[in-house]
């Protein structure tokens, strides 16, 4: 897919992939071989019919191929975009084992994207409204599959969300140069059409109980994502300018910190930029600190190249853009000046012994040390369960490292209560929060058919 | 929705919002806060909630004109609506009672003070407030505090008004008469609460500090209101925000504060030129 050049797109906060034009998208499209058991479909937790949109593509009818997408995933132009289709669809493809699969993902992106500049809607089928009434906690991806799915299905949805603004990761975490927050506007715009009414600024467990949402809807589905940041716990984590990358992730897209002043929140613009961790979160924070004006960007892990989880993709556009990687260290502390600014991070450098429980090499202390002079540090290690849920209802079991726990539905230990995407595995992808949404929407839809003999009380406020 | 339904001026760039949220008003306890946007723009910030009344409806804020979105905050009419308002948030202050229980409040943490001393004396507690500020004329809610409590005492920097000190001064004073509290209960300045919180140590006395720090989430997804107790990080938003005011590492906190003094400043300058240049066009 054409790129726009480093030299470039490290100077503004535009998006970085170009997609394709309508005569790239129609000649990828041609590759495909149309396989009769279509092992793509299998790959792709929302099941998109692969090779039907494709070969709409290739009869250049773009409009009938936006259906065909729109069916299966009603975000296309964010799944387009940010799944990891090396991982999903692309990996059963069959070209894969002959050299080079079919770029699915841009395919996906060049469809709605060719939608969205036309004004193609998708016609709301006339469908009748039901009486049930659900809940949905949380507009990250999870939530909103399962919120458009129960929709079309006629339910009554309310959308509970915490921030000013619904999309949860995708408007709070992916950075605006991978994934414009416009798109993610225009996206969402389509849960509105159905009717689905989302109410930001209710943190549930806070404002409203889990237990008096059952009192006002039939069933409740819980995607609260994994957005806890997990911490170092070693000394001189909170000096300034220390940041989990959820705080600058969030200062910098949610917050638009980049525009500062025209925005009210500030972000500190750091010269030397240290991104601890190996995963996707701190490719964002690396590419989004070279942005706001950084000298240099050092993306620090504790293991090798080979076992950094981070899509290669997203490393490749990192290292083009001059951020350094610095292999087998481990920050063990951190030191600041007399204002409590961070300037060093402490290093234990490592090497790699036996496997451990994720099948990759463990890394070892080797005893020595280094350490690196910075101005600003982004911990990038990861994240816990979102807790606030958990916390205030104990009814909902979760396991030791604070996921919900649930069958393979999506049913929580609690009734009427569900739960799917970050909350219950910790931390997956876009796409198989999705996944989550349309299961549990399924088993929502299946438990009140018969639960409606019963007649669930609930009362409308 | 989050209508403003009064304002008042109670000092120089203090001011006293009412605000219609029923959702809030509803659930309200002492010691919480909610995260407030005046417009689209604005930063997410952190205020106690003052007051609240659930059946009307409306809570109660008390906020200080400092940076660019407090200002926008005071900015708003009665009538208009804010972007967002989110809360109850952080966990509801601990109201046993203790016996006698000192409340220390101080600037524009004394309104922060005031739901706590009328909780505290509400469940059976001799409440002693003790309230101060820079000068008289920024001493607010005095009134308030009087109708709660069953002793007030009034300090300011200055003198112009009761007793010339700071409140930790005033503190120390009656520990050192002899006075036994089984609790102390502080909120304001973290420089205030660091004093506050030697002094009750000093003195084997339990205190426990509302911490203020930089908030962004204000639900424990972003980790800004980070403080480290007793060794230990946590998240004051959810974790806190009161915890035991000798474990609170009062100096990293204070240090938290003035990280972004520089951008704050900036912004408001350019902020206040562009008020200025709207007044000159009118
Ligand atoms: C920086 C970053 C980059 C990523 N990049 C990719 C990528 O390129 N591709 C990919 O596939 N995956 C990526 N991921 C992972 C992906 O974003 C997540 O797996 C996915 O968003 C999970 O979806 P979710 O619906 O479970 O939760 P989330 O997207 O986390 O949404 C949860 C929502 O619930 C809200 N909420 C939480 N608690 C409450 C409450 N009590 N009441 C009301 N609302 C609440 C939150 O505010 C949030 O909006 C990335 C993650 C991060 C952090
Ligand atoms: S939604 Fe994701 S997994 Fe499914 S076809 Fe599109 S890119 Fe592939
Ligand atoms: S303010 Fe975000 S975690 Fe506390």
């Amino acid at each position: 897919m054409p790129k726009r050049s480093p030299e470039e797109r490290i100077r503004d906060f535009n998006e970085v992939a170009l997609g394709y034009d309508e005569q790239m998208a129609v000649k990828e499209a041609s590759r495909c071989i149309q396989c009769p058991e279509a092992p793509c479909i299998k790959g792709c937790p929302v099941g998109i019919n692969i090779p039907k949109f494709i070969k709409f593509i290739r009869e250049r009818k773009f409009e009938e191929a936006y259906r065909v997408v729109k069916e299966g995933s009603p975000i296309p132009a964010i799944t387009g975009r940010v799944c990891p289709q090396e991982k999903q669809c692309e990996k059963y493809c069959t070209l894969a084992k002959l050299g080079q699969p079919i770029a699915i993902g841009a395919l996906e992106r060049f469809v709605a994207d060719w939608a969205k500049e036309r004004g193609v809607h998708v016609d709301l089928q006339q469908i009748d409204k039901r009486s049930e009434r659900v809940a949905v906690i949380g507009s990250g991806p999870a939530g909103i599959v399962f919120a458009t799915d129960l929709a079309k299905l006629g339910y009554d949805v309310t959308v509970f969300e915490a921030l000013h603004e619904a999309g949860g990761v995708l408007v709070y975490g992916i950075p605006e140069f991978r994934l414009p927050k416009k798109i993610v506007r225009e996206e969402l715009a389509y849960m509105k059409d159905l009717g689905i009414d989302i109410e930001l600024g209710i943190v549930v467990g806070k404002t409203v109980s889990i237990h008096e949402l059952l009192e006002e809807y039939h069933a409740i589905f819980i995607a609260t994502g994994a957005g806890h940041p997990r911490m170092l716990g070693v000394p001189g984590e909170n000096l300034n300018y220390i940041y989990t990358a959820n705080e600058f992730l969030t200062r910098v897209n949610l917050m638009k910190a980049y525009l500062f002043p025209e925005y009210d929140t500030p972000i500190h613009r750091g010269r030397r930029v240290a991104v601890i961790g190996g995963g996707n979160t701190a490719m964002d924070a690396a590419r989004a600190a070279l942005r706001l004006g950084a000298e240099e960007v050092y993306v620090l892990y504790r293991r090798t190249r080979e076992e950094m989880p981070a899509r290669r993709e997203e490393i490749d556009n990192a290292e083009e853009e001059g951020v350094k990687f610095i292999f087998l260290v481990q920050p063990i502390g951190f030191k600041g000046d007399s204002q409590g600014n961070v300037s060093d991070v402490l290093l234990m450098k490592m090497a790699l012994g036996e496997p451990d429980e994720s099948g990759r090499p463990r890394p070892i202390p080797t005893g020595e040390t280094t350490d690196i002079q910075v101005d600003v540090v982004i911990n990038a290690i990861g994240f816990h369960p979102n807790p606030v849920i958990p916390m205030t209802t104990p009814e909902i079991r979760t396991d030791n490292r604070g996921r919900i726990v649930v069958d393979s539905d999506g049913r929580t230990s609690m009734r009427r209560v569900y739960a799917g995407g970050d909350i219950v595995v910790g931390e997956g992808t876009v796409i198989e929060a999705m996944g989550w949404g349309r299961k549990a929407a399924l088993a929502v839809h299946k438990d009140l058919a018969i639960e409606k003999k019963l007649s669930i009380a609930v009362h409308k406020r | 929705m989050n209508k403003v339904l009064s304002k008042k001026v109670l000092a120089p760039n203090v001011k006293e919002m009412d605000v219609y949220v029923p959702r809030i008003a509803r659930v309200a306890k002492p010691g919480q806060f909610v995260i407030v946007m005046p417009d689209e723009k604005g930063e997410r910030i952190p205020l106690t909630l003052v007051d609240w009344n659930s059946f009307e409806g409306w809570i109660r804020l008390v906020f200080l004109e400092i940076g660019v979105t407090t200002y926008k905050l005071g900015l708003k009419e009665v009538g208009e609506s804010l972007y967002y308002i989110v809360g109850p948030l952080g966990n509801p202050t601990y109201v046993g009672k203790f016996g006698t229980v000192i409340i220390v409040g101080g600037g524009v943490g004394i309104p922060a003070a005031y739901p706590i001393a009328r909780a505290f004396k509400e469940v059976g507690n001799y409440v002693i407030s003790i309230i101060g500020a820079r000068t008289s004329k920024l001493l607010i809610y005095e009134d308030r505090i009087r109708e709660v409590s069953n002793e007030v005492h009034v300090t300011t920097d200055d003198g112009s008004k009761g007793f010339k000190g700071f409140t930790s001064d005033m503190l120390a004073n009656l520990l050192e008469s002899g006075l036994k509290p089984d609790l102390i209960w502080m909120v304001g300045p973290a420089p205030m609460m660091k004093s506050c919180s030697a002094i009750a140590k000093k003195y084997g006395v339990k205190a426990v500090a509302s911490l203020n720090p930089i908030m962004v989430c204000g639900m424990g997804m972003c980790g800004a209101c980070r403080v480290t107790v007793a060794g230990r990080t946590r998240f004051a938003c959810f974790e806190g925000p009161e915890f035991d005011a000798d474990k609170v590492d009062w100096d990293e906190l204070i240090k938290r504060l003035n990280m972004y003094r520089k951008e704050e400043q900036e912004a408001l300058n350019r902020f206040r030129d562009a008020l200025a240049s709207i007044a000159m066009q009118r």
